[in-house]
């Protein structure tokens, strides 16, 4: 598999990065990120059309080239399978994409995700022919039974939505990449700076999904280019095998013909 | 226009004409139908069949757009 390139449900994307167009200052900024991340597929949200506003105002869609990114609409927000389904078939009718970020939510403090919720209604769109895209917990069993329920990736937390904290449960996410090999696993959530992405990518994560990270940085192009970077250079450094940890040093150059003091 | 049926829109009630497209409805209200998707009494509604779906009394219509999110 190339290094850039990342497959789900038979469709290959140039970039193992996807962002969200959530929280900028002003859709200029997201633009800008946007295209700075190098990223193919861009998630986006659906809600209802503000009626006291003509048209619901501006629309993100001016500010997207879909002749260059994918649209993959989420179900951010609902705390049932019934909601997420409901949410998913707008989102395609409106993205016109079968792509869906499947978002179950469990518990609002955390953000934590409904396993049951998230199987049934993974169950559901994949037999309406969604490629679903579940945002799941770092449970490998979890993960089992999404990818036996017909799912085209997993992708587990690193951390809660939009913390920033980076990956707090290392061994559950090696577990999981180690063990999940048939599919596509994308960190999805607490990606906090460009080393956390570079990690998981080391890890051996096939991508990385992120917004608050580089939407709430203090200047967002700017850290979507350093994202870019992390996720690339991750990758190629999982791709090239990175050298065993010693406990001792092992010098670097010759050690024959050093020159000695006489004795 | 006399309005002669009430639907109620994204939880809203509203006049309407009697037998008003959802194309015509979407226009009223200023969204391009290639940007929204529409759910009509709980089910969505294709694209091509908004110039054809004409609006009843009572009927319940949710128009979505993609917006920012994660």
């Amino acid at each position: 598999m190339k290094t850039e390139t990342l497959t789900l449900g038979g469709r290959s994307f140039p970039s193992r990065l996807i962002v969200g167009t959530g929280k900028y200052p002003d859709f200029d900024v997201m633009r800008l990120a946007i295209e700075a991340s190098g990223a193919a597929l861009v998630t986006v949200a659906v809600r209802r059309v503000d009626l006291s506003k003509r048209g619901g105002g501006k629309s993100l869609l001016d500010y997207l080239d879909t002749g260059k990114v994918t649209l993959l609409p989420n179900t951010a927000g609902c705390s049932t399978a019934d909601e997420a389904v409901r949410i998913a078939r707008l989102g395609r009718e409106a993205g016109l994409s079968e792509l869906v970020k499947l978002e179950v939510i469990g518990d609002e403090t955390t953000l934590f995700p409904d396993n049951e919720g998230l199987l049934q209604a993974t169950r559901v769109l994949v037999k309406e022919g969604f490629t679903v895209l579940p945002y799941t917990n770092d449970d490998l069993v979890v993960a089992k039974r999404l990818r036996d329920a017909g799912a085209a990736a997993v992708m587990p937390l690193a951390a809660p939505i939009g913390s920033g904290l980076g990956i707090q449960n290392a061994v559950n996410l090696r577990l999981l990449l180690d063990e999940i090999r048939d599919l596509p696993v994308i960190v999805d959530a607490g990606v906090g700076t460009a080393s956390d992405a570079a990690m998981v990518m080391e890890m051996g994560a096939d991508g990385v999904l992120m917004n608050t990270g580089i939407a709430g940085a203090g200047d967002p192009v700017k850290m979507a280019r350093a994202m870019r970077l992390a996720v690339e250079a991750g990758r190629l450094a999982r791709e090239a095998g990175r050298i065993p940890k010693k406990l001792h040093a092992t010098a670097s150059s010759p050690v024959e013909g050093l020159l000695r003091q006489d004795p | 226009m006399a309005s002669n049926v009430t639907i109620v829109l994204n939880g809203e009630p509203r006049g309407a004409p009697a037998g008003e497209t959802l194309l015509a409805l979407l226009e009223t209200i200023g969204v391009a139908p290639g940007r929204a998707a529409v759910e009509l009494n709980g089910r969505v509604v294709r694209r091509d069949d908004y110039p054809r779906l004409a609006l009843r009394d009572n009927d319940r219509v949710e128009v979505v757009q993609l917006v920012g999110g994660g």
